[in-house]
């Protein structure tokens, strides 16, 4: 038997605790994409959160974004001025609002710009646990087809405004 | 306008994301039927809080969590077997939302390695005892 043989054990615990050192140092993936990228949108239908607009359903209204926001939600307020370019821009916006009352939509609505087509109502986050989404704001771009193209976690800041918008002229 | 973003963003801690709703029905709430309740709370257990690192659905306090449990509770109520309701979740937030993976091909090391060190223990330990004995 060799000698250095012995120390093998020693030497995959060492191991083992790099790799449990680097897994404690490393970010926390929670912020990753649904694996719902690619396949139809899951199909559901919200009330209006609005009594003057219809809600938001999962199926066949033409190319869109579905934006998961909530009137209180910070970085909520940091992406409205980007969804105002992207329906400016021609893009149909449909929103969830999640966990939230007409009354405090309609305040963020008016303090913030308003471009959505529809806004359904989300109470219990169920349709944003439908779709794996993990937090407000989230941005799903769905093709003419249902199919979810992309997903946009977290705001909508006006580097990424470029790309979503050729990334959604390109369904049309 | 940029720099205003990234303040807001620094301000978007997890304490200001609180909603002004109530928990949902089921969020707190046990089923009536107890071996219902005790099937959906193991599940609870073994889900990833998808907001909080660490934590399970059953252990955190936060709204999503919340929500989750009631969904949870719903599906089970409803009669759905827990494995379903851990695959629908699966589907949609990955491998990461559940904490009791299955046998899959980037998990397989990790079953197979205490086998593979006990095995590789025991040919050591063996070799060392024989040469003593001799």
């Amino acid at each position: 038997m060799r000698r250095w043989l012995l120390w093998a054990p020693l030497a995959l615990f060492a191991i083992f605790v790099g790799v449990a050192m680097m897994g404690l140092r490393r970010e926390p993936a929670t912020l990753t994409p649904s694996r719902l990228v690619g396949q139809p949108m899951p199909a559901f239908s919200l009330p209006p959160m609005l009594p003057s607009r219809p809600g938001t359903s999962g199926g066949g209204q033409g190319p869109r974004l579905v934006n998961l926001f909530g009137s209180w939600c910070v970085p909520c307020i940091a992406e409205a001025p980007q969804l105002l370019q992207l329906r400016e821009a021609g893009l149909t916006i449909d929103a969830v609002a999640i966990r939230d009352r007409p009354e405090d939509v309609r305040r963020f609505l008016a303090e913030h710009g308003d471009p959505f087509r529809f806004i359904g109502s989300d109470p219990i986050s169920h349709v944003q646990v439908t779709l794996g989404s993990s937090g407000v704001p989230e941005t799903f771009l769905v093709d003419g087809a249902g199919l979810i193209r992309a997903h946009h976690v977290g705001p909508i800041l006006p580097e990424h405004v470029p790309d979503l918008v050729s990334q959604a002229r390109a369904l049309q | 306008m940029k720099a205003l973003a990234a303040l807001l963003l620094l301000l978007a801690t997890p304490a200001a994301a609180q909603s002004n709703l109530p928990p949902a029905e089921l969020a707190d709430t046990q089923l009536p039927d107890p071996a219902r309740e005790r099937a959906a709370r193991a599940l609870m257990e073994t889900l990833r809080c998808v907001v909080c690192q660490g934590q399970s659905i059953a252990d955190s306090d936060a709204e999503l969590a919340g929500d989750m449990r009631a969904l949870v509770r719903q599906r089970v109520a409803a009669g759905e077997e827990p494995a379903a309701v851990r695959a629908w979740l699966v589907e949609r937030y990955g491998e990461q939302v559940s904490y009791a993976p299955g046998l899959s091909a980037a998990s397989a090391p990790l079953w197979a390695a205490p086998l593979l060190l006990l095995a590789a223990g025991a040919l050591l330990a063996r070799g060392t005892l024989k040469r003593r004995r001799k």
